[in-house]
């Protein structure tokens, strides 16, 4: 089943084009990888899958992409709403300057959520599936500076995870993390792929051979190839 | 040259210059607590000046400070730092940004007797408020405004991009982020503005004689006149009326722009507890 239709996708900045022509089905409960040479446009596409971009004011694109059936474009679709849903990790890791407990349940105090009792148990269950609750349950009220780089890229992936979204972008998220960490973060996200349809853009062929079912290849924001059953 | 040797002289020349500073500021803030320490005393502060203040304490004229600053202050800052919101948040830079950072930079640079003519003008004999200690407020909320929009805008605009990127990938909206992530990274900077304003307000003379008057009086209300420490200090300086009481002016003034200071920066300790940096 396709969670994702990418058709005649453009993007551009101004006018320089990152994105060309992009068609892509991505199915469902799987690891898709998109893989690209720096600076082929993989980060800029999975910006748009949440429609990231538009924080930025030359952004302009053409064609559509569907979630589930629906035109994310669409005038009524609410963009923070979609944001929640299609959740997105950075290539660096990115502490709010607020406690790890903060930094874990920010997305949930944005919706009001009226059950506050209900934050600490979502904090630790997101905590758990991104495979730092041992590392931390006892200093949440730490600056999440104080954690390393990849105990702070984990703690981000549980923040995003704390509003159970239906897709999880990971835009090289493991770049500069040390082996441990990224294991963790790979052993969570095979994991997780049960609950939700992921996208990663790994940062080496070898991690798209080990967690991904899927990889597209791209280039100067061209389709070049997409392998399923992929293996090197 | 000996990198060792450079290394030297640039570590001598900064030690220097911030020694030097050092030493000027702690000798003027000495010269004034001696000389007017010894005239302050309970009564100098809680009488009211008698003989043009040759006797007698500074009870008014520390009720007209109080009374001038709180109103600029508190009129000067929603504007204030709502216009920083706008300038460094909401807008995308056209003509009127432009032209509202232009002229905010432009009346920072201005004199204050300028502020105190404009006030005259218009409060005092336009709208017929009178020297009055409400002019006054009027007049330097005016003035303060440049220094806080440019400050706040400095604090609000030094918040990481990263941040914001955060909070709106975790389905924030404008607003949303502004408070939860903005204001909290930006309020001390916004605070350090607030309290420069603070000082400018409590040690602001010329235009205040031109707006609020110097009447010696208690003022029963925002529409009598009255005089503020700094215009009482500069009054008795000028007119040779008491040198002593003079200086137990300017000393009070220091210890209370010393004291906003502290209360100021814990409160903001107090409410904003940061972590993470």
């Amino acid at each position: 089943m396709n969670k994702i239709e990418i058709k005649d996708f453009n993007f551009f900045y101004g006018k320089n084009r990152v994105i060309r022509n992009f068609n892509l089905n991505i199915e469902a409960n799987k690891i898709t990888s998109i893989f690209g040479p720096a600076n082929s446009g993989t980060t800029t596409l999975l910006c748009c899958l949440n429609r990231f971009c538009d924080l930025n004011n030359e952004a302009r694109y053409s064609g559509d992409i569907l979630i589930d059936g629906k035109s994310i474009f669409a005038p009524k679709v609410s963009v923070t709403a979609l944001r929640r849903r299609v959740g997105m990790v950075f290539e660096v890791p990115t502490p709010l300057p607020m406690s790890i407990f903060d930094n874990v349940s920010y997305g949930l105090r944005l919706l009001h959520v009226k059950r506050k009792q209900r934050i600490p148990e979502i904090v630790e269950m997101s905590l758990r599936q991104a495979a730092l609750w041992d590392e931390v349950k006892n200093r949440l009220n730490f600056p999440a500076a104080s954690l390393s780089g990849g105990q702070q890229q984990r703690m981000c992936i549980a923040r995003i995870l704390a509003l159970e979204p239906d897709v999880l972008l990971i835009d090289r998220a493991c770049s500069g993390l040390d082996p441990i960490s990224t294991a963790k973060i790979e052993g969570s996200l095979m994991r997780l792929k049960k609950q939700m349809t992921i996208v990663i853009s790994p940062h080496n062929i070898q991690q798209a051979n080990r967690i991904s079912e899927c990889v597209v290849f791209m280039q100067k924001g061209e389709w070049v190839e997409k392998i399923t059953d992929f293996r090197i | 040259m000996n990198l060792n040797i450079s290394e030297k002289i640039a570590k001598t020349v900064v030690w220097i210059a911030s020694l030097g500073m050092f030493g000027v500021l702690t000798s003027i803030v000495a010269f004034i607590l001696f000389k007017g320490l010894p005239a302050i005393s309970w009564s100098f502060l809680t009488q009211m000046p008698e003989k043009m203040g040759r006797e007698g304490g500074i009870a008014s004229p520390i009720a007209g400070t109080f009374l001038v600053t709180v109103p600029a202050v508190l009129i000067a800052m929603p504007f204030g730092i709502g216009t920083a919101f706008y300038l460094a948040e909401y807008t995308k830079g056209g003509i009127i940004t432009r032209a509202v950072r232009f002229s905010a930079e432009s009346l920072a640079g201005i004199p204050s007797i300028v502020y105190g003519l404009f006030g005259f003008i218009f409060f005092v004999v336009k709208l017929n408020l009178g020297w009055s200690i409400l002019s006054g407020s009027l007049t330097l909320a005016i003035m303060i405004l440049p220094t806080i929009i440019r400050t706040s805008e400095v604090a609000i605009s030094s918040v990481p991009k990263t941040y914001k990127e955060v909070s709106y990938s975790l389905g924030a909206t404008k607003w949303q982020t502004i408070r939860l992530t903005v204001i909290p990274s930006a309020v001390r900077g916004i605070a350090i503005g607030v309290i420069l304003a603070i000082g400018r307000c409590v040690s602001e003379t010329a235009a205040l004689i031109l707006t609020a008057g110097s009447v010696l009086g208690m003022p029963d209300s925002l529409l009598s006149s009255g005089r503020t420490m700094a215009v009482h200090f500069y009054l008795l300086a000028t007119e040779g009326i008491s040198p002593e009481r003079a200086f137990g002016t300017a000393a009070l003034l220091i210890i209370t722009v010393f004291f906003i200071n502290v209360v100021a920066n814990t409160l903001i300790e107090r409410l904003f507890k940061r972590v993470g940096r």
